[in-house]
């Protein structure tokens, strides 16, 4: 059973149509990397998925439930939709880390708000907070930060930055952790750096969905790949097949673009 | 100068003056306790996205599968909190505060059978113009309010619904301190302008400072004619003013430790 499954996703904004019947499915421990051009809908797909857009219609499934219908109201209601946010994790193209709070308390302050709702927080309160700050930076150190747990986000150069961002979205142990272009807004000297952490989550197995820009990176850390244009899937497979030979005339043409630039 | 400082006359007077600008003092503090969380409120109110017809008109204009009209979609953007809120705020920022002061302390007793609501006196006076600062204050900080608010980066919202924060937590761990760092600068200049204003509610006879000072050109406890008292006000509003600029600077010192 595939820990993501995706059944015809279509959205609107307006007139525009920017999705239309996506369907894939991914398995655990797997990785997925989107490709294309801008405006093509990555960005919105994993929008929808992460509940920050809702789409007019498809079905979402985690590990075999339906945690999305847009036919059934029942599966979006809001107070639902918080706890099966948690199922993602999503790192943004522009970090969105909190600028007043530490790297350390960036990645603690949601699992702390989180386990002040279990019922034992009270009596256990001071050592629950050890844990999560103890798991925090373990999770920095992972990410070779250990020496900036203190700094803020403005005393950090932008790769760090994100490589702060992903320690966050991986504290709260997401099942399918995704990336918006995570290297986009980094200088090339920069993007290295990340794209090295992305893959050692690869290949420790995390269940990821990378929309990305890096299609040499995409080949070799993805199982999977996906090429969208206009708003649909063209073309999906095997990274290698998929981006040494295409099928469709119009991933060649995207594909040909790139490699140029 | 001693001498000056030491004789009778200026000992009343500075007595007086001293009297005098603790009411302004009083109005200024009362009006930022009251117009603050006030303000806060209205700034919600100005950006309240209720629109109670939207669903209905969306529904019915798709049964009749038809795109939304004019009218339709008039009805889709109409907020009535957000309206009448936007409506209050041109008007209390659009009138004189003098104004405002008058007609909160005069106009009920002219409408109303029982005559004024305010309590008599010097009493009445005060509650009736830190009413009309709260107010008119309120709605000048909720502008600024609502500025230090949307201008806070819609990612940061996001990044909190995505980390599985409720709106509230994210209104309070996330969105607070950023909008106050932001508002700070704009918060000095109207909290400065407010040290000023409080001399406003001379317009209803309140014995503030000014009063005070003017009350020796007519003739108070003997002494009448002098214009000096009135002109050394302005001492005690630059005192005054330059501790709240230090305490502001401060402030924003204090959150100097990151950017936004």
């Amino acid at each position: 059973m595939p820990i993501l499954d995706v059944r015809n996703i279509e959205k609107h904004f307006g007139e525009t149509r920017v999705l239309k019947d996506i369907s894939f499915s991914l398995e655990q421990g797997q990785a997925l990397a989107i490709i294309g051009s801008s405006g093509s809908g990555k960005t919105t797909l994993l929008r929808c998925l992460n509940f920050l857009e809702r789409p007019d219609r498809g079905v979402i499934s985690v590990k075999g439930s339906v945690i999305f219908d847009a036919e059934d109201p029942a599966t979006q209601q809001e107070s639902e939709v918080r706890r099966k946010r948690l199922h993602f994790g999503l790192v943004f193209q522009s970090f969105n880390l909190f600028p007043q709070y530490t790297a350390l308390r960036n990645v603690t302050l949601a699992k702390e708000l989180l386990a002040r709702e279990r019922p034992e927080f009270k009596a256990r309160k001071k050592e629950i907070l050890e844990e999560i700050e103890q798991e925090g930076r373990e999770l920095l150190k992972k990410m070779g930060l250990e020496d900036r747990a203190g700094h803020y986000p403005n005393q950090l150069s932008g790769g760090q930055q994100q490589r702060v961002a992903i320690a966050r979205a991986l504290a709260l142990q997401p099942d399918i952790l995704c990336f918006d272009e995570p290297t986009s807004a980094l200088d090339p000297e920069l993007t290295g750096e990340v794209l090295k952490v992305i893959r050692t989550l690869a290949e420790q197995k995390t269940t990821m969905i990378i929309v990305t820009h890096e299609m040499a990176f995409a080949r070799d850390v993805a199982d999977q790949l996906i090429f969208m244009d206009g708003g649909v899937i063209v073309e999906q497979g095997e990274p290698h097949q998929v981006i040494n030979h295409p099928r469709e005339e119009r991933t060649r043409q995207f594909l040909s673009r790139y490699l140029q630039e | 100068m001693i001498e000056f400082f030491q004789s009778p006359v200026t000992q009343t007077i500075l007595v007086a003056l001293n009297k005098g600008f603790v009411v302004t003092l009083e109005l200024f503090f009362i009006t930022l306790i009251g117009a603050i969380p006030l303000g806060l409120v209205i700034a919600f109110g100005s950006m309240n996205r209720l629109a109670p017809l939207a669903r209905l008109t969306r529904w019915a204009t798709r049964r009749r599968g038809q795109e939304p009209g004019r009218f339709a979609r008039a009805l889709i953007v109409f907020r009535p909190i957000q309206l009448i809120t936007r409506l209050l705020v041109w008007i209390v920022r659009g009138t004189p505060l003098i104004l405002q002061i008058i007609a909160i302390y005069y106009v009920p007793g002219l409408v109303m059978d029982g005559g004024t609501p305010w309590p008599r006196g010097e009493m009445g006076r005060m509650t009736a113009v830190c009413v009309a600062f709260i107010i008119n204050y309120a709605f000048y900080f909720s502008e600024i309010f609502r500025g230090g608010i949307q201008g806070v980066p819609k990612g940061q919202q996001e990044a909190g619904l995505v980390l599985g924060m409720t709106r509230r937590q994210i209104f309070f761990k996330v969105t607070l301190l950023q909008m106050v760092k932001r508002i700070v600068p704009p918060m000095s200049n109207e909290i400065i302008t407010l040290v000023k204003d409080t001399s406003l509610s001379r317009a209803i006879a309140l014995q503030e400072v000014i009063w005070a000072a003017e009350s020796f050109m007519k003739g108070n406890q003997g002494i009448s004619g002098l214009w000096w008292p009135l002109m050394f006000t302005a001492v005690y509003y630059l005192a005054f003013s330059a501790i709240v600029t230090m305490v502001l600077g401060r402030l924003e010192k204090k959150l100097d430790y990151f950017q936004v």
